[in-house]
């Protein structure tokens, strides 16, 4: 069987099928999180602290108690302590211990008869704080007499010297820089400002706990991680993991944010004492104030180039906060930023710090599109002040197969090249840009991708059909890709398979939906366990044939005889076989459970053309072209859909959207109102432009596609506006104030 | 014997060496060479690191082939969103 | 404290309910009455996950209280297909992959209809604008403006 070649030649991948969760979605029939209803469910809700930094002196939930309907009231005390940094930090960050961290920070929890009870039984729940000196800015929090988060806490990361709160810090690159710089016929430095943004998936965090005082239950919820979400849960109260079923619900976006733990412990908690279901369902305001953002911070940038366009050195470093909690996001902003290009000399360094925000989650790309922005920003004032065409720059010194790259590793084959000529041909690039106060951008993006451990299972069906089990949470179509791998594989058209994502009971263990690792990762499973599933039916039709199984091939979802001396027989169909599975030795299935590696580097580049209003400081995208490269794209419609979602999130990030925090510690903007995410009146199309350069990683040349979208438009619109405004931007977002200012 | 390119707060620790050799056949024979032969690592090692090999990043692979020219760095554990 | 009763029409169907006086419809339709087709994605009437119609008119129903829906007709997400057969615009949204995690699905669709009953060729800014109430996070809004482009011209038989 020659079923591990690098298959090209494809029959269903590639072809733009009708999503199989299509019609739930499109009718109103899809259940989300909020959307479970259950036999005598309670509503719970979150009493959260008001004070960005305060010690909790005295909880008393008394009042809220005599509440006819009020059933119960869980604090920290309900909760087992853990042990080690992740588990700790992650239970103290979904219910405080001994201090209220940030705005928001979750200190109590109630169940109650209705939703409206529920709240109003949270707002009678006293708690008595001793208010304590709060620091929300980078620079401040990293000063030694700065407010301490966690006191006498020792953060092995942290360099000697550092302040209270810096929790890590790390290098990466090569060369000698001094030597680098002294090379270069111009110099530029710059340093850069961003502001925490929030992933805004529409949906807020919700979920169904149904406990019993044995610790047996069950969970329904929307999340990237069902598997993290039992594992945390169980530890956190006390429960055996193998009690504990989570069932994960369509999940409304999410985007690195729900990959992350935080009121499902606590329903299970409330569910466990009261011996009910306990529905829990975040507020917008809750999300915002409790949930991720990114990290945020200063990023310094120093690059040196020669006239001709050489990069003879780059340097960056930033300072990033990542909330209350240890945070290493900063390491993937600079590892990221300089990826893109072929360098002698380079340095990136980043520290990472606690303040009182809510402890940043994974956004898309985590980090990478921070330190690109910084990077790409500089790499295009070189082009302007050295008068060199900025495409012709990037494509002189991009990275390529066998390029040491800026954090370590060579690389493997990549598309980086490729899209950028793509990039330089494509009409935009080559479009006439007229009048006044209007520029174009450009930059490079990167996204490592990732694999990780994953489980999938497959059954032949008697009529000849298969059935796929996973265990990833199907954001943004999976279930079509996987369905459309394993028909490839199988040799059955699309319409014959169909792939569910499984409770944690009904698959093998699964990490999240992110790092752009699905469709590789559980796509690369979902073959080997069609493979599996293949050898078994070419046995069957070795047995009915009376051959060797080795002399049996499977060619168009069918079993054929392997050659002349193997016997003459008739091509027999999956469905033949499947008919009579269970006479020829019992049903027929496959599996294949995998740390998957070899996930493959992804690169964009992004084409972003605006206008700027000098009277209002409000810019307006004209016109905007994403390229990236995909590998291969299984389902193109979708592979387009996270390039155009990726790109209009980093647009937001340029223009619109940042955490503003008061004097007073507390979150400013926690509505939709003033978390401004761009509508469709703020945006043009977004030409999406797929590059399939395959990864050898994957048995159908697969890379991830979801996370790079998002990286390049930061200094791709940054890079527009400082064109059309003659001013270079330095920080984030550029909001029709700050543009003002700048150009004032 | 393979060299091994370390992170960069690994470099500090033991004194500013970017490569060290250590023998090994795979992930976790590299990585408790390591350890043994610089125990001021073993805290950043038991943290959590990735290793890229010969260009492909791996978390959690303990037996893959380390051949005597591959290419070896050490990395942070990294997570995606 | 009592409940107040109310009669409404519900997608053709008329339908009473007991509600609280500060309900509003949306609490109503997905917790007394099952029709969580309707989301809510910030109860502060800025990002349309809920939209419904009142009369033919667009209405975030987190902003409507439930006693409101007394002698009005109602239209959701669940009333928009004719039983099997899918309304243009469903159509248009699955064939276009106008949507990809779905949540924001619903309130489009019951959105653009309500723009393309009132004008059935409208021009991309026309549904940009009508649509700028509803908040997408996924898509980019691109293939969403496409599938009403092309709902609204096989509508009217072009």
């Amino acid at each position: 069987m020659a079923l591990d070649d690098t298959k090209r030649d494809f029959k269903v991948i590639g072809q733009r099928v009708v999503r199989p969760d299509g019609i739930d979605k499109v009718t109103g029939k899809a259940q989300y999180g909020a959307d479970l209803i259950l036999p005598g469910m309670l509503w719970g809700a979150v009493v959260r602290s008001p004070h960005a930094h305060a010690k909790i002196l005295k909880i008393d939930a008394s009042e809220a108690l005599k509440l006819d309907g009020v059933e119960a009231v869980v604090t920290r005390a309900d909760f087992v302590e853990q042990k080690g940094d992740n588990f700790a930090d992650n239970l103290d960050n979904i219910m405080a211990g001994k201090k209220a961290l940030y705005d928001g920070h979750a200190v109590a929890a109630v169940a109650a008869t209705s939703q409206r009870l529920a709240n109003k039984a949270a707002k009678l729940v006293k708690v008595e704080y001793e208010i304590l000196p709060h620091v929300t800015e980078v620079d401040e929090a990293m000063k030694a007499d700065a407010p301490v988060l966690h006191e006498g806490r020792k953060y092995t990361g942290a360099p000697a010297g550092s302040g209270p709160n810096v929790t890590h810090y790390q290098d990466y690159g090569h060369g000698d820089l001094d030597a680098g710089f002294a090379k270069a016929d111009m110099v530029i430095e710059r340093s850069f400002k961003s502001e925490g943004v929030h992933q805004g998936y529409i949906e807020p965090h919700a979920c169904v706990a149904n406990y019993n005082t044995d610790g047996r239950g069950e969970t329904w919820v929307c999340t990237q991680g069902p598997f993290m979400i039992r594992d945390f849960t169980a530890a956190f109260n006390g429960f055996n993991i193998s009690q504990v079923r989570v069932t994960p619900s369509e999940i409304g976006g999410g985007f690195g944010g729900k990959a992350h733990i935080f009121i499902e412990p606590v329903a299970a908690a409330l569910s466990k004492k009261t011996g009910r279901p306990v529905k829990m369902a975040m507020t917008r305001s809750e999300v915002l104030r409790a949930t991720g953002p990114t990290i945020s911070g200063h990023i310094d940038v120093k690059i040196g180039m020669k006239k001709d366009g050489t990069i003879t050195a780059g340097y960056l470093g930033m300072r990033a906060q990542g909330g209350a909690y240890p945070s290493g996001t900063v390491d993937m902003a600079t590892q990221a930023a300089f990826a893109a290009y072929d360098l002698e000399n380079v340095k990136s360094e980043g520290w990472n710090v606690v303040t009182n925000r809510p402890k940043e989650a994974a956004y898309r790309a985590p980090g990478a599109p921070l330190g690109v922005w910084g990077v790409e920003s500089v790499l295009d004032e070189l082009c302007q002040e050295l008068n060199l065409d900025p495409m012709e720059v990037r494509i002189k010194n991009a990275a390529k197969k066998g390029t040491k790259s800026s954090y370590g590793p060579t690389f493997d084959d990549m598309g980086l090249l490729t899209a950028l000529e793509a990039a330089k041909a494509h009409p935009h690039w080559n479009a006439p840009l007229d009048g006044p106060n209007k520029g174009r951008g450009l930059s490079c993006g990167f996204w490592f991708n990732f694999g990780g451990a994953t489980s999938v299972s497959l059954q032949i069906n008697s009529d000849g059909t298969a059935s796929v089990t996973e265990g990833n949470p199907d954001i943004g179509g999976s279930r079509a890709s996987i369905s459309m791998m394993a028909a490839e594989t199988l040799g059955l058209p699309f319409e014959k398979v169909r792939t569910i994502v499984a409770d944690t009971n009904s698959i093998g263990f699964n990490q999240e939906t992110n790092g752009s690792r699905v469709t590789f990762a559980v796509g690369l499973a979902t073959i080997k366990a069609a493979e599996a599933a293949i050898k078994v039916m070419c046995g069957r039709a070795a047995k009915i044939w009376g051959i060797d199984e080795e002399a049996v091939d499977w060619v168009d979802g069918a079993a054929v005889p392997s050659g002349p001396n193997a016997g003459d027989f008739p091509p027999m169909t999956l469905a033949e076989i499947a008919k009579v599975a269970v006479q020829t030795g019992g049903p027929i299935a496959g599996h294949h459970e995998v740390t998957a590696d070899g996930a493959g580097v992804s690169f964009g580049v992004h084409i972003a053309d605006v206008e700027v209003d000098p009277e209002t400081g409000k810019t307006t995208v004209l016109r905007y072209t994403a390229f990236q490269d995909a590998g291969k794209a299984i389902h193109p419609d979708y592979v387009e859909g996270q390039m155009q979602g990726g790109a209009v999130q980093g647009i937001g990030w340029a223009l619109n959207e940042e955490y503003i925090y008061g004097a007073d510690g507390r979150l400013q903007n926690d509505g939709f109102l003033d978390y401004r995410i761009p509508v469709a009146s703020d945006l043009p199309m977004i030409d999406a432009v797929i590059l399939e350069i395959p990864n050898p990683g994957h048995p159908y040349g697969v890379r991830g596609v979801g996370e790079t979208g998002i990286v390049p438009p930061l200094a791709a619109i940054g890079n527009a506006v400082s064109r059309a405004t003659g001013v270079r931007m330095t920080k984030l977002p550029m909001s029709p104030p700050t543009v003002l200012k700048a150009i004032s | 014997m393979v060299a091994v390119r370390l992170l960069g707060s690994m470099r500090s620790a033991i004194g500013g060496a970017e490569m060290v050799e250590v023998e090994a056949a795979n992930t976790i024979q590299m990585l408790n060479a390591l350890k043994r032969e610089y125990p001021v690592l073993t805290d950043i090692i038991e943290g959590g690191v990735s290793v890229a090999i010969d260009g492909l990043v791996y978390e959690n692979a303990w037996f893959t082939e380390i051949k005597p020219d591959s290419e070896v760095v050490i990395m942070p554990l990294m997570k995606g969103g | 404290m009592s409940k107040l009763h109310v009669t409404t029409t519900i997608n053709g169907d008329s339908r009473e309910f007991l509600c609280e006086p500060e309900d509003t419809l949306l609490d109503a339709l997905r917790n007394t009455l099952g029709l969580t087709g309707a989301k809510e994605g910030c109860a502060t009437g800025d990002c349309g996950a809920c939209s419904v119609t009142v009369n033919g008119r667009l209405v975030c129903s987190c902003l409507m209280l439930a006693a409101e829906a007394e002698g009005q007709e109602i239209d959701t997400i669940e009333g928009m297909a004719d039983h099997d057969k899918l309304h243009p615009l469903q159509k248009h949204f699955l064939e276009g992959a106008a949507l990809q995690c779905g949540i924001c699905t619903p309130g489009f669709l019951v959105a653009a209809k309500a723009l393309l009953d009132k004008n059935p060729d409208p021009t991309e800014t026309e549904i940009r604008y009508h649509l700028a109430g509803n908040l997408c996070r996924c898509t980019g809004y691109d293939k969403i403006i496409r599938a009403v482009q092309n709902a609204a011209a096989e509508m009217r038989g072009a």
